[in-house]
């Protein structure tokens, strides 16, 4: 994130700005439009993302905030694309978790009860403080997943951790040092090859790639000018485009 | 009846917990696994200030307090140890119960209501061995069959379920079963603990001298309840054979397994086949099993 001309944006906004909310992002004080997502506000307020924003949807994980409300003790966890600003919020992104991450080969893997004890044991070191769990703009019950990862409820630990989007705000906040995110992707990825029934849509999907039954759009696609595709894309309908548009975060 | 089933149970001691419930039903209890418990905390911390490892035990007892119950049996000896520890400390010290009620400001406070019970003491004072004596169909008879305590339910003195140097339980319930108890000085040695993960062969020198003095006083088979020390006696024992010539671990066997087959449930169920040294061949010797 980087501050351009702060003062000049606020000049632009004045007279369409009814209500404001004070904000300090990094400790500068900032007054933004009520009904703003932090994401949105740290933006009115001059700065440019080039890290911590990805999606802007809340799927992406990528702009993880931390925040307290004015003199409270306790620390506050968001999507900053997901959360409006209140008043007297003192706001920091997380650019970035550097959380180590296990190198192993799904296919070489087994899916036994003590299969992510080995590959992540520090689950062990949990002693169930909950902070995790605190921690998560999703309302995931993090420390359930790992207690069911260390006993080898592998099913378990993927279906509580399936909205997961990887913030890693788990990970930054473990006083065992836990990687969280990782250790239920993990679960998820032995879930989704081990232990659910294959999908049969999956298989005649794939056959049907395969057989080359797309290839005429594709072909088609690859012909065309390079406006055409762009004027294509921007009116391309996507799912959920209706709710978009008439969004609140505006 | 609500009880607490700890990790162990549900990876590496299913046998314990799968032959428990079949002993607790025929018995006329139904075991219920209490919801969304997490690890007890492994090893009850001693040290005054750190509150911080009683967490996990004490968030355990704030469910069963949530899910309306005042009392938990556990299986495992670590976690009855580890809970009963944290819930002692508590009860004996209502500022410590506020630092942590206070940390877990997401729970309901702990209100000290919870008491914990382990399975053996459950089957002693509450069904009693009398009345598991009455239900025995097929009596343990010529079995030989030597108790071990090991550490976990009977230290400290506050959460032993028995006398910590001359401990009967065991005894009084092989004797309930119609088998012949093998008295042995060795039944409250430590097994080699969490020891088995950093030094094995230690472990395994463990195993050897518990179960070679079982040996010569002609033993059939070791009793237990702790599912650790079952480990270290079972798989590191049969390990120690490979380390010494000529040398046999006898078999261990969890209490519930053998009160399963005295109680004449279905032998498929109780997870014999899952240990490192294989009890069938001295059950079948002695007519416990076909």
């Amino acid at each position: 994130m980087t501050e351009t001309d702060v003062e000049c944006a606020k000049q632009d906004e004045p007279s369409q700005v009814t209500a404001t909310v004070e904000i300090f992002i990094m400790g500068k004080r900032y007054d933004v439009p009520i009904g703003f997502t932090i994401m949105k506000a740290i933006e009115f307020a001059g700065y440019q993302y080039i890290r911590s924003c990805g999606c802007r949807a809340g799927f992406c994980g990528a702009c993880a905030t931390v925040y307290r409300k004015g003199q409270e003790q306790k620390l506050h966890f968001a999507l900053a694309c997901q959360c409006l600003v209140e008043e007297g919020m003192y706001l920091v992104q997380i650019p970035f978790v550097p959380a180590n991450k296990a190198l192993y080969d799904i296919n070489d893997l087994a899916p036994e009860d003590n299969t992510i004890l080995t590959i992540y044991p520090e689950i062990a070191r949990c002693v169930s403080c909950n902070t995790c769990t605190k921690s998560c703009p999703q309302d995931i019950k993090v420390m359930m997943y790992i207690q069911n990862s260390l006993r080898g409820n592998i099913a378990k630990a993927a279906e509580l951790s399936f909205d997961c989007i990887q913030c890693g705000l788990c990970a930054m906040r473990c006083p065992a040092d836990i990687k969280h995110y990782h250790v239920s992707q993990l679960a998820r990825r032995l879930r989704g090859k081990y232990i659910d029934p294959e999908s049969k849509e999956l298989n005649a999907r794939l056959k049907e790639l395969e057989e080359g039954k797309y290839m005429d759009e594709v072909d088609e696609m690859m012909s065309m000018d390079r406006d055409i595709i762009l004027n294509l894309y921007k009116k391309r309908k996507i799912e959920a485009q209706g709710d978009l548009d008439e969004g609140a975060d505006a | 009846m609500l009880y607490y089933p700890g990790c162990t149970l549900k990876t590496s001691a299913k046998n314990l917990e799968a032959s428990a419930i079949a002993i607790a039903e025929k018995l006329g209890y139904k075991l219920v696994e209490m919801d969304d418990w997490n690890c007890c905390g492994v090893v009850a911390s001693l040290t005054s200030d750190d509150l911080m490892h009683h967490l996990a035990s004490l968030r355990n007892l704030i469910r069963v307090e949530e899910q309306g119950q005042d009392k938990v049996l556990v299986l495992c000896d670590m976690c009855y140890n580890t809970l009963k520890q944290t819930d002692i400390r508590m009860k004996a010290s209502q500022s410590d119960l506020d630092t942590l009620n206070s940390f877990m400001d997401e729970e309901s406070d702990y209100k000290n209501t919870v008491k914990i019970m382990h399975f053996l003491e459950f089957l002693r004072d509450e069904v009693g061995f009398a009345t598991l004596k009455k239900k025995v169909k097929k009596p343990l008879k010529g079995l030989r069959v030597m108790p071990y305590y090991g550490c976990m339910l009977l230290r400290p003195r506050e959460v032993a379920i028995d006398d910590a140097e001359d401990p009967r339980i065991l005894s009084d319930l092989i004797k309930a079963l119609g088998a012949k108890v093998v008295d042995n000085p060795y039944k409250i040695e430590c097994c080699g603990s969490y020891r088995t993960i950093d030094q094995k062969e230690l472990t395994s020198r463990r195993a050897k001298s518990i179960s070679s003095y079982a040996s010569t006083h002609d033993a059939d088979l070791i009793m237990l309840s702790c599912p650790l020390c079952q480990y270290n006696l079972d798989v590191r024992g049969k390990e120690a054979e490979s380390m010494y010539d000529g040398y046999s671990q006898l078999p261990t066997l969890y209490f519930t397994q053998l009160i399963a087959l005295a109680l004449g449930l279905d032998v498929e169920s109780l997870g014999l086949d899952s240990h490192a040294v294989d009890p069938a061949p001295i059950l079948r010797k002695r007519g416990v099993i076909d």
